[in-house]
């Protein structure tokens, strides 16, 4: 069984963001990266289904020379091979754009299941996978909490809001979003960390898949701190005056009422 | 030009390796989610956590650096950031896992018989079996050539007689590799732990390493086969080149102790505001902050050389005397300082630095102590030993 986990490599949870010049990312310099919460979910349930199915899991990661730490890591932790898709401009951020690259990176792998996290700790988008899917002409599911393999399908659990879940059957190859928490993490082992250095990483360059890389469907035109803004208004008059004044911003600028 | 970080001030991490890196990361990953949140409880309770053996198994931190029978042969540098990163946490726990790789499975892999080592490294690397180191005996502790405890042949074997005290571990181990007189002449025997006359006691009243196991070793007749004598054991040379291994991994362990004491005072100095403004804005406190950076860093720059000398063959017995002694001895005395920028908070459990500075006062007493690695230094100085 042929698995993928895409995996993304974000800033650490509690890195201290500073813009950068040109305002459309962070300042790289001194922050530190890691592998993106959900997608190390993805990672280890990809592993837990290989381990049950005499799997093989690569793993696939977008972006710039820095990512090899990540991809390193999770080789260590058992994943087998990678594929590493050069884009050292980190040229678009659009979601559709790096799905189409990504979707004609892995087309010809032939892979029966393809891990995602639920979305990304940076952009957020929750986009990427599911986008994968639809070029790819996959069955997807998203907010998956749990799966189980059978035979030529994959039975999963999504997790609803209010506290419902959704069990749902989808014939293989299909494409998964895991949720956060669904299993244990598993550590690099010192024996794992060894021979990472031996399992083979691809290197593919975004420029070469034929994708346009600078004409995605929206571009990010500017990033920016949250302003903060103060702004008091005192009401004159008697107190029928008031109320009414009152009564009229609740209803019309603060839409409350 | 960057400010360089206050916890690396001379980028000790450009020094690594990316491989090196990662079994930092690991490990670090490891002690902060599964023994950071209950270290407090065990060393309260005065115990080991016991459960942590396989799992240190499982990651391969048991006799890492040795290569073969189970073991992954890592390079002595990501050895010690190991045991950095476990002292980051508490000295007992780094203790076990240098007892375990350092006086144990050394020991067995470097003077034990093919058979011994098929038989216990395997199942002592995965966590399976523990181990324990017996040398230092009630009276004969800086000076174990004075050892009481003998062995002597019998039919079939041999009989042991003596008392072995300060033994980290013995308690909990499966195997004892316990040093004894043979005809004159210091041998290593492995003594499991089911034996006839080998009886472990633990010693209670401990205000230091509580989160270990330490004990007594009790050999009263015990006759073990002829198998269980370390047929390359040879005077007591073979203990001492054990201790050099553990020596080198306290080097390593005790900047964790220091730095995790740093961190702490540095955050809560910025915190704590007297007279209107941060503690860590006094000249008092800064002068103690730059103690420590400073000391910090030499460790640092002298563990990696130590390191990379140790891998090479070249590293002397006398090199790591000097890094043991000097980094306990530093190490303590930032926990102390620690302790006394956290004022009145520092004396509780809530917070490492008097949890660490106690558990310093026994790292530089074990493994020899600061006094004796002076006189170490001072013969390599002079030429001429001050013990005899």
């Amino acid at each position: 069984m042929k698995i993928a986990i895409l995996l993304k490599q974000v800033p650490v949870k509690d890195a201290t963001l500073e813009l950068s010049g040109d305002n459309t990312w962070i300042d790289e310099d001194d922050v530190q990266f890691e592998i993106n919460d959900s997608d190390h979910y993805g990672l280890a349930e990809a592993l837990n289904i290989a381990k049950a199915n005499d799997g093989e899991v690569t793993v696939v990661t977008m972006g710039p020379d820095r990512v090899k730490d990540s991809i390193k890591q999770a080789l260590a932790k058992g994943a087998h091979k990678a594929i590493h898709i050069d884009d050292e401009e980190m040229s678009s951020t659009d979601p559709l754009t790096r799905a189409k690259v990504i979707a004609e990176a892995i087309k010809d792998e032939n892979f029966d299941l393809i891990l995602s996290g639920l979305q990304s700790d940076d952009f957020g988008y929750g986009q990427t996978g599911v986008l994968i899917a639809e070029i790819l002409g996959m069955p997807h599911a998203t907010l998956v909490v749990e799966t189980e393999i059978l035979e030529g399908k994959i039975k999963v659990k999504r997790e609803l809001e209010g506290g419902w879940f959704q069990n749902a059957e989808l014939p293989l190859p299909a494409l998964l979003s895991i949720q956060s928490g669904l299993t244990d993490i598993p550590y690099a082992t010192i024996k794992g960390i060894m021979m990472a250095k031996k399992k083979p990483v691809a290197e593919v360059d975004a420029d070469d898949l034929g994708v346009d890389l600078d004409t995605g469907a929206f571009k990010l035109q500017k990033i920016y701190t949250p302003v903060k803004s103060k702004e008091t208004v005192v009401l004159d008059g008697d107190a029928d005056s008031i109320v009414s004044q009152l009564i009229d911003k609740l209803k019309n600028e603060a839409k409350v009422l | 030009m960057q400010s360089p970080s206050v916890h690396d001030f001379f980028d000790f991490n450009s020094l690594l390796s990316d491989e090196e890196r990662q079994v930092r990361e690991s490990v670090r990953e490891f002690v902060s989610s599964e023994i950071q949140p209950v270290i407090r409880d065990y060393y309260r309770k005065g115990e080991f956590p016991r459960h942590l053996a396989k799992p240190f198994g499982e990651l391969g931190l048991l006799g890492s650096n040795l290569d073969g029978y189970g073991c992954p042969g890592l390079n002595n540098v990501a050895y010690g950031l190991i045991m950095t990163e476990l002292e980051y946490c508490d000295s007992g726990i780094r203790s076990f896992v240098s007892v375990q790789g350092a006086l144990v499975m050394y020991p067995i892999y470097s003077f034990g018989s093919e058979e011994q080592k098929k038989k216990y490294l395997p199942k002592l690397a995965t966590g399976e079996m523990i181990g324990c180191f017996g040398l230092t005996e009630p009276d004969y502790g800086s000076d174990p050539s004075g050892m009481i405890t003998r062995a002597e042949k019998v039919d079939g074997g041999y009989k042991l007689n003596g008392r072995k005290m300060w033994i980290t571990n013995a308690s909990l181990a499966d195997v004892a590799v316990v040093w004894a007189k043979l005809d004159g002449v210091v041998r290593g025997f492995l003594i499991e732990k089911k034996t006839q006359g080998f009886t472990a006691k633990p010693m209670h009243g401990k205000l230091s390493l509580r989160a270990s196991d330490t004990s007594e070793i009790l050999l009263d007749d015990c006759v073990v086969s002829e198998d269980a004598l370390l047929p390359k054991s040879a005077g007591l040379k073979s203990p001492l080149s054990c201790l050099t291994q553990a020596r080198y991994g306290i080097a390593w362990g005790v900047m964790g102790a220091a730095l995790a004491c740093f961190n702490e005072s540095l955050e809560y100095a910025k915190g704590r505001i007297m007279f209107d403004k941060p503690i860590a804005g006094f000249q008092l406190t800064q002068n103690k902050f730059a103690e420590m950076m400073t000391e910090i860093t030499k460790m640092q720059l002298l563990l990696v050389q130590l390191g990379r000398l140790k891998d090479a063959g070249k590293m002397h017995h006398a090199q790591v005397s000097l890094a043991k002694r000097n980094n306990c001895y530093q190490a303590l005395q930032i926990a102390r300082s620690g302790r006394e920028i956290l004022g009145a908070n520092g004396i509780m459990d809530d917070y490492v630095c008097m949890r660490h500075a106690a558990n310093l006062e026994s790292v530089i007493t074990y493994e020899g102590t600061h006094e004796i690695h002076t006189l170490v230094l001072g013969q390599s100085a002079t030429g001429i030993s001050a013990f005899q």
